[in-house]
């Protein structure tokens, strides 16, 4: 058993590209969620219209990244407008019910044999996405990290990544502290008292779905950039409850609970992985085969998240008082 | 800060004086009325939980709504302050038509409730429960809310005027204490002192004293005299017919959706009519023999 091989491993995919992209939809839900108690069920909707913003503008058009990335975040809004207008004035609960099917109706409609030759069907669309991003990498060509496996692209992604990561929950930071972060926490606690004193709610529950959403469409962005491929069916509705499931792990409504809940989330689930792969091919366990891993690991995860939700039910970060108050 | 009418004397004995010569008859007409309604009506299926022809509200007194249960006062109240939309009617407030304005617009305007489920914004902390109530922080706008130095000064401000009005209610030594861990009692006292950092010219309290322990009924009773001492028109609902009593200068009587009766309290409390709604329409009949044509005469009372 190579031990130094799997904590390599998984380190490298705890705070790794593909982490990134949840940390980016887990801070957008943030604010939707954690602040402002919007309950969205489709924020892979808003990771999609980043990576497809991608992949159609710079694949299908060949217009170059950088207007992708303009129109990933135009797109992203639009799709919070869409969404919000109707179901914003309503309870709760319509917007999750919207939310999620318009994922799925967003899904299908990229994967539709009707649009292939702009969104490229189940396919999606594969080359050379983000060239000029990775054309800026300033790391030598010969570059490797001790221990960390990433190749020299995705130590890019991983330190741009990071970068745009940090500068996000900055800006939450900023917010949720000002007194715009205020009324929408008010929001989040009693609706109506807040209209009762003045304000006008379906504005501030607008401008927290657009602005969770576009830093959800960051996530996207950088998942066609990194993984140089958009396809339709990795967009599928689960993902929005592993980004819920890091949410509550880190402590929703804490600046801080995306980063921690990722960090954790990947960790957990990269480790059991690679210590179950690792243990059976060592034949240490017999009655398993390497390709269970996949699967079992997601059960020791879900066990895991059992626990934490039983010992620590508020998240890494999260205040038991504030829980305490919601049974009152 | 509360907006001061122009009136040359408020509070208790300038509301008595100006209401006194007030016909006693449903839909009076006022002197001076901040707010008035015509023909509000609110379906629910076939119940027809509101029907108002004509209703005034006296700025500067304390009017009481009262009726018994289903009577339609709180439908009123969400109606006015448009949290509800009527199927019918108009509404002035200020000589302003306000029917169909949305409700923060109204709040916006002076016109703040209060809820008959207490709204304490549970995890949030009394101080912050409090700034809520101010107007026009430019914080709240998101690009602003970025900048801090363009909102510090509204907020030290703000946070002043929030001391004060804590330290009337009791609550100074809470303010950093979450909503949600106050008693029900001290909770009412909050959502009663954010709805003044409004700057209301009318509130309206529903049920401000439901589920409240008799010692601190006294002491919400004083802060709503002190509300109209301060030229603030009151208008509440409330079930209890001591405490209307006590503290109100006028009160306007519903059942079955309709007002059926108007007057100061002493004249209402006496009225059979009155008696009637709360009672049954069988109390007293064996005496008088016409529990049934007094409700018709309310509606014919409608000016």
């Amino acid at each position: 058993m190579d031990f130094v091989q799997i904590f390599s491993l998984t380190i490298t995919q705890a705070v790794g590209v593909t982490a990134l992209i949840y940390l980016f939809a887990a801070i957008g839900l943030n604010v939707q969620f954690g602040y402002t108690g919007l309950l969205n069920f489709g924020q892979v909707a808003f990771v999609a219209a980043g990576a497809y913003a991608v992949g159609v503008i710079v694949l299908t058009f060949d217009l170059g990244l950088w207007l992708a990335v303009v129109v990933g975040v135009v797109v992203s809004t639009l799709l919070a407008l869409l969404l919000g207008i109707p179901t914003l004035r309503l309870r709760a609960d319509y917007l999750a019910i919207v939310t999620i099917a318009a994922s799925e109706l967003l899904r299908l409609l990229v994967r539709s044999i009707a649009f292939k030759d702009v969104f490229g069907g189940a396919q999606g669309l594969n080359g050379k996405l983000g060239q000029e991003f990775h054309d800026l990498n300033p790391l030598p060509a010969d570059f490797t990290l001790p221990v960390l496996t990433w190749s020299r692209q995705d130590l890019w992604v991983v330190i741009v990544g990071w970068s745009l990561a940090l500068l996000f929950t900055l800006l939450v930071w900023g917010l949720v502290r000002s007194p715009w972060g205020r009324v929408v926490k008010g929001i989040r606690e009693d609706e109506d008292a807040v209209v009762s004193l003045g304000k006008n709610v379906f504005v501030y529950k607008m401008q927290a779905l657009i602005i969770g959403g576009g830093i959800a469409a960051f996530g996207g962005i950088l998942w066609a950039v990194a993984k140089q491929s958009v396809q339709p069916d990795t967009f599928q509705p689960d993902f929005t409850f592993f980004v819920y499931t890091i949410l509550l792990l880190g402590g929703a409504a804490r600046v801080f609970g995306p980063i921690a809940g990722t960090i954790i989330f990947w960790f957990l689930l990269a480790g059991f992985g690679e210590l179950l792969s690792s243990l059976i091919n060592n034949g240490y366990i017999e009655f398993l085969t390497p390709t269970d891993v996949g699967s079992i690991r997601f059960m020791l995860m879900g066990l895991g998240l059992m626990l934490l939700m039983i010992f620590r039910p508020q998240g890494i970060f999260g205040d038991r008082r504030e829980l305490a108050l919601d049974a009152r | 800060m509360p907006a001061k009418t122009d009136h040359m004397a408020t509070g208790h004995a300038a509301a008595v004086e100006a209401l006194r010569d007030v016909p006693q008859v449903p839909g009076a007409p006022k002197p001076d009325p901040v707010v008035i309604a015509d023909h509000v009506s609110r379906q629910f299926g076939g119940l027809k939980a509101v029907d108002v022809a004509h209703v005034e509200i006296q700025r500067g007194a304390i009017t009481a709504l009262i009726g018994p249960n289903g009577a339609g006062k709180t439908t009123l109240f969400n109606l006015l302050t448009g949290f509800d939309k009527p199927d019918t009617g108009t509404w002035t407030f200020n000589d302003k038509s306000v029917a169909g304005t949305a409700p923060h617009r109204l709040a916006r305007m002076g016109m703040v409730r209060t809820f008959q489920l207490t709204k304490a914004l549970s995890r949030m902390s009394v101080i912050d429960n409090m700034l809520l109530g101010a107007h026009g922080q430019s914080g709240e706008r998101v690009l602003n809310a970025l900048v801090p130095f363009t909102w510090r000064g509204q907020e030290r401000a703000n946070r002043e005027r929030a001391m004060v009005l804590l330290e009337r209610f009791n609550l100074h030594e809470k303010i950093d204490d979450f909503a949600g861990s106050l008693s029900g009692g001290q909770r009412k006292l909050l959502e009663m002192a954010r709805a003044l950092m409004v700057g209301p010219e009318i509130v309206m309290l529903d049920e401000p004293m439901a589920g409240v322990n008799p010692a601190l009924t006294q002491s919400l009773l004083g802060h709503i005299k002190n509300i109209r001492e301060e030229g603030t028109t009151v208008l509440f609902v409330e079930h209890d017919m001591d405490m209307v009593h006590d503290i109100s200068d006028w009160v306007i009587v519903m059942a079955q959706g309709q007002v059926i009766a108007e007057g100061p309290p002493d004249a209402v409390m006496k009225n059979p009519q009155v008696i009637e709604a709360y009672l049954g329409s069988r109390h007293g009949s064996a005496l008088t023999d016409d529990g049934t044509s007094l409700t018709a005469d309310s509606q014919g009372g409608n000016a």
